[in-house]
């Protein structure tokens, strides 16, 4: 935890962080209310943050609901993540010109400033999953330097959840709900609302945190007004949504990978590949060649691809994974398995959107839960 | 099983851009009808980059898109970087129809390579499935120009039939090696072929080297792989001195994209060229 003392934030205060983080630069982008979900986008205003909602989540269903207080952080996560920020959607790799002569030239196709963003509320399992996307980009091997550049200029405003999803289940993945120093950020906060008072308890975990915070009418948090803030984060712990029984299931995956159980859930997965594209980890990709008219400027592009398409593994003569069952079982596995093998942690923090979003509902805890109850011993393996 | 070989040498040169560099086309010889060879050279002076036998290359056809194309000549051949390529799809196709004095970009070299260093004074067994045989040719041809460092070698390939024997020629002049075992084999034979019929592994327990001393050296369809797993564990050859090529989808070529996973490994980054008992638990299962 942060060695320095906490400091406390009115709500009528909240609007001045905002206006410090503009005025060093930052474009802030927070959760806001858009079409009956929480979305990304850009706030100014605390006004501009979901103020009295709250979300309920279960498998394959989501609806916002009236909370009955103006709570600005009152819900959970919704199907976005940072990621679209760091690791954006659609991305132009390369540029390559051919001249008169058959001369080709070939330069960075990102070549535009990326935005310096200020991430406000970033719930500590994001924090994670943007821990685990360092690890995936720049700590093995060649870095992609379109996600560095990108990284690098974030200012991270955590958020240690003061109530916990339907589908949530950080706290068997170690990844929340309180943001730590185990995952960088600039500040940290935790709100509370008691009947006469709507604060925020504030935490630097940066030099620029520090910095920001020294501008901002703070007061010392008194001892009460801390507790009041870890006794939420506590009851939010004590809350989960889901839980899954995390040990070990790099090894059970391995020793069950031809369990009858990936039947039963091939039999309900559409493969519709919404799992892979709101998990804040998951960051595989596809590329697009494109050429002008004229035929002498191309361009290539990346975007998000998920495992689950049958084109993924399209090579001459066919997909190495035909089946929905194969798929399914390439996603799971990575996550819960071989990511430890990769990247040294598991690739779920148990955000829980992928249960959420899931069409029908397909939730990895009782995924697991049933190849833990019904383990098939391991056969000695054939050629 | 105690072997005093590693996963493949981790020193080889790797590429790390996203960027292609170009290359000019400075011949082109057709092998057979859907199969060709192309020989690249820096265009305008770009540096030419070195790799070792197994590593591949991603060739770019201008606006059409990438493949990940192994080197299939010399790694002691410092003018060029050659590369056989099977036409089979859009980026192929397009490779296809390029000239002599054509440009095409190219990232690389990229993956493990072949264990050269570690097999010196062994007998050497490659085993070659179609196309396979264009990614053994670097290391084949590396042998041939240090004989005296290597044992007994023998190389069998395979084709679909006589006409989509690969390198036919040069196949040729190695049985005239010393020491040296050539064996053919086709899966549909004319009237004039005079070597072999059948799979490719069918050849294995007639070759003669000595089990208890060579590493193996695989490359061609999984199946085929499987198989020759098999039979030279039937022999005698331990795993660990089977060493095989894997093929996934690759994007990227450097471990971001995901498409080319395999279990735990990344093929362009962790392969192409794999121990065999690395990877056998995964290879043991279907649709990975
Ligand atoms: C490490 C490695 C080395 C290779 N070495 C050679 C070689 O020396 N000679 C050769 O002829 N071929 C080689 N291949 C296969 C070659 O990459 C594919 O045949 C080629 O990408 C097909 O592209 P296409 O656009 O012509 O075909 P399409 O079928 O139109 O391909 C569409 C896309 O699918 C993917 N794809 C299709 N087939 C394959 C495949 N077999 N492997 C990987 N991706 C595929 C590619 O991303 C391609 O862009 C190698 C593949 C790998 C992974
Ligand atoms: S696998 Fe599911 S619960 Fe885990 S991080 Fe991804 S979306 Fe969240
Ligand atoms: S598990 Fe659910 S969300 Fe994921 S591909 Fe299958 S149906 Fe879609």
């Amino acid at each position: 935890m942060t060695t320095e003392p906490p400091v406390l934030l009115l709500r009528e205060h909240f609007d001045t962080l905002l206006e410090a983080l503009a005025r060093r630069g930052y474009k802030v982008v927070g959760p806001t209310v858009s079409e009956g979900t929480i979305v990304y986008d850009e706030v100014s205003r605390a006004e501009d943050l979901p103020v009295g909602w709250t979300d309920e989540q279960e498998g394959g269903r989501y609806r916002l609901k009236r909370r009955d207080d103006a709570a600005l952080f009152g819900y959970a996560v919704g199907a976005q993540s940072w990621k679209q920020y760091l690791h954006p959607p659609r991305l132009r790799l390369v540029k390559a010109d051919r001249d008169a002569s058959g001369r080709m030239s070939f330069s960075d196709g990102d070549d535009a400033e990326p935005e310096r963003y200020a991430f406000l509320g970033v719930r500590s399992c994001e924090l994670h999953a943007m821990t685990i996307q360092d690890r995936v980009f720049l700590g093995s091997g060649v870095a992609d330097t379109h996600y560095e550049r990108r990284r690098k200029r974030v200012f991270s405003i955590g958020v240690s959840c003061g109530v916990a999803g339907g589908t949530c289940f950080c706290v068997s993945m170690g990844t929340g709900p309180q943001v730590t120093d185990r995952t960088p950020h600039d500040l940290a906060l935790t709100e509370v609302i008691e009947e006469e008072r709507h604060y925020f308890i504030l935490t630097a975990g940066s030099d620029e945190g520090r910095e920001v915070l020294a501008g901002l009418p703070v007061t010392p948090a008194g001892e009460t007004e801390v507790s009041a803030a870890k006794q939420r984060v506590d009851q939010t712990a004590a809350t989960m949504g889901r839980r899954m029984n995390a040990e070990g299931v790099r090894e059970l995956l391995l020793e069950n990978l031809e369990h009858p159980r990936w039947d039963d859930v091939a039999q309900r997965c559409l493969t519709c590949a919404n799992c892979t594209l709101v998990c804040p980890t998951c960051f595989c990709t596809t590329v697009e060649d494109v050429a002008d008219l004229t035929g002498d400027h191309a361009e290539r592009w990346r975007r998000w691809d998920s495992c689950f398409t049958l084109d993924f593994t399209w090579m001459h003569g066919g997909s190495a994974r035909q089946s929905g069952k194969s798929r399914y079982r390439q996603w799971l596995t990575h996550k819960l398995s071989t990511w430890h093998d990769q990247f040294g942690s598991s690739g779920c923090v148990g955000c829980g959107r992928c249960i959420t979003w899931c069409p029908v509902g397909i939730d990895l805890t009782q995924e697991i839960a049933a190849f833990r109850d019904h383990p098939i011993t391991p056969s000695p393996s054939q050629p | 099983m105690s072997t005093c070989f590693d996963d493949p040498d981790p020193e080889a040169p790797k590429a790390v851009s996203m960027l292609p560099e170009p290359y000019v086309v400075v011949s082109r010889n057709q092998e057979t009808a859907d199969t060709f060879t192309i020989a690249l050279r820096p265009a305008d002076g770009g540096v030419m980059r070195s790799f070792a036998p197994g590593q591949f290359n991603m060739l770019y056809a201008f606006g059409t898109g990438e493949s990940a194309i192994s080197i299939s000549g010399s790694p002691e051949d410092g003018g060029v970087l050659v590369h056989t390529i099977r036409r089979v799809g859009a980026v192929t196709s397009a490779l296809d129809r390029l000239a002599p004095g054509s440009v095409v970009g190219l990232r690389g070299p990229f993956g493990s390579p072949w264990p050269m260093q570690q097999v010196r004074g062994r007998d050497l067994v490659f085993v070659a499935g179609g196309i396979g045989l264009a990614p053994l040719r670097p290391a084949i041809l590396q042998v041939f120009s240090h004989r005296a460092d290597y044992g007994r070698i023998v190389i069998l390939a395979g084709a679909r039939s006589p006409a989509d024997v690969i390198f036919h020629d040069e196949l040729h002049s190695w049985m005239q090696e010393p020491d040296t075992e050539v064996q053919l084999t086709v899966d549909r034979a004319d009237a004039d072929w005079h070597h072999h019929v059948g799979v490719v592994t069918t050849l294995i327990p007639r070759a003669r080297f000595d089990p208890a001393n060579a590493v193996a050296m695989v490359c061609g369809p999984e199946i085929m792989m499987r198989f020759t797993a098999v039979e030279m564990a039937r022999i005698g050859l331990p795993e660990a001195r089977i060493f095989v090529t894997l093929e996934r989808n690759m994007k990227c070529a450097v471990g971001l994209c995901g498409h080319c996973q395999f279990g735990p490994e990344f093929i362009c980054r962790d392969g192409p060229v794999f121990r065999h008992d690395r990877i056998r638990h995964w290879f043991s299962h279907r649709e990975v």
